[in-house]
């Protein structure tokens, strides 16, 4: 439990570090930050639960969840702010990025173990779609509670 | 001026300062589509690519091109756009001072100081460096904070003085990868904490607007300008990949 705090905090330092890297807003760093902190600490949670050996699977499940916290908590605090959504998802997708597998690609390849490097590039695709997954799916949902308030209202 | 081009500069500038600064296709056609509304031109008719944005309105004769030469990423302009329209749709601002504000915005919105986005950068190296690879020695941690705040200097003022996004990010990773190679070669450090201090320190050069508008244009029905941001986004990452590969094979 411990370790998914000091992770949480980590990957808030790290969005609000990205933030201000791409000049956002000042009073939209904070939100930022919490939102990027929650969507590491929902991936952590999943990986940590099974054990030292993380598979692939796992991961993939890790990342599409984390994914699509960040993209309803981003899509709903652009709403309330009234500022736009890729103010909050891009800073909160960094600490998501598999950065470590994609250096792990190009130092295999330099060292001449091209099948090692492949198996790294599979897992930054997985790993890059299933985050993409998890975005549409925020957006399919975020669409249909929308849709049903409108509906409701209009009853 | 008479009040039509009044309507077509003020939209077509939004969307300049948009497209210039980081926003995504649906946005930038959302926006101008709301100021021709508000404006009481409905049915204006909005092209928007990656590289330029076309308009005209419905009863005039003519239409308009602004290409779009240059893009960087400053978020901030693209907020202060939407709130500036938002101000305009509920009428507190008026068309020619929504003109105005739009043109001081260059100048006028606030930017981080760059030691405070040095500081940013050195941040996420290091806490991502952590996240990641669960290396937090001390001598790592100084480290990743040299190797992720010299890279970002360099990625920083090579941008802005020669204005070319693939070679600042190349001569970045350059950097990094000859300060990881430093530690391991004369510090004794072992091949796994060089890697944490490169992964790490990489991690504020990622391309993160390209990849999210990449994703969110081609999802929105653009298909030319979202496969277009995603070549960007892999040029990028090519570029970075190059620098290390480079400072890779010397080890």
């Amino acid at each position: 439990m411990i370790h998914i705090i000091i992770e949480g905090i980590l990957a808030y330092a790290a969005t609000v570090g990205f933030g201000i890297i791409l000049n956002i807003p000042r009073h939209a760093l904070n939100v930022a930050g919490w939102i990027g902190a929650a969507g590491w600490a929902i991936y952590e949670l999943i990986v940590l639960k099974s054990g030292a050996q993380i598979s692939l699977a796992q991961m993939a499940i890790g990342m599409l969840t984390a994914g699509l916290l960040i993209g309803v908590l981003s899509n709903w605090a652009a709403r309330v702010k009234h500022m736009p959504v890729i103010l909050f998802n891009i800073p909160s997708l960094v600490p998501l990025v598999p950065g470590g597998q994609a250096y792990q690609v190009i130092r295999n390849l330099v060292t001449g173990h091209g099948n090692i490097a492949l198996d790294y590039l599979g897992q930054v695709i997985a790993i890059a779609g299933m985050i993409a997954l998890g975005f549409l799916l925020s957006e399919l949902l975020v669409r249909i509670t929308y849709r049903l308030r409108h509906v409701l209202k209009a009853k | 001026m008479d009040e039509a081009q009044l309507v077509m500069d003020t939209a077509l500038l939004a969307g300049q300062i948009l497209l210039a600064n980081g926003s995504e296709i649906a946005r930038v056609e959302d926006t101008m589509q709301r100021i021709a509304d508000n404006a009481g031109y409905r049915y204006a008719n909005i092209f928007v690519l990656l590289t330029g944005i076309t308009m005209s309105l419905p009863d005039g004769e003519s239409t308009q091109v602004r290409p779009i030469h240059s893009r960087t990423i400053d978020l901030e302009k693209v907020a202060q756009v939407n709130t500036l329209s938002r101000q305009f749709a509920s009428d507190e601002i008026d068309l020619p001072t929504f003109y105005q504000q739009l043109r001081q915005i260059e100048v006028a919105v606030p930017t981080f100081p760059f030691w405070l986005q040095e500081l940013a950068a050195i941040i996420v190296s290091m806490t991502l460096m952590v996240a990641f690879t669960g290396i937090d020695a001390p001598v790592k941690l100084l480290f990743a904070m040299l190797a992720g705040g010299s890279g970002y200097a360099v990625f920083y003022y090579v941008n802005h003085e020669l204005r070319v996004r693939f070679l600042s990010e190349f001569l970045a990773s350059l950097v990094i990868g000859f300060v990881a190679y430093v530690g391991i070669r004369w510090l004794g450090f072992t091949h796994v904490a060089g890697d944490a201090v490169i992964i790490g320190a990489l991690m504020p050069l990622v391309p993160g607007v390209p990849i999210m508008n990449a994703f969110r244009d081609t999802m929105s029905g653009n298909y030319l300008s979202g496969p277009a941001r995603a070549v960007e986004a892999v040029l990028s990452v090519c570029a970075i990949g190059l620098g290390i590969a480079i400072m890779v094979s010397l080890w």
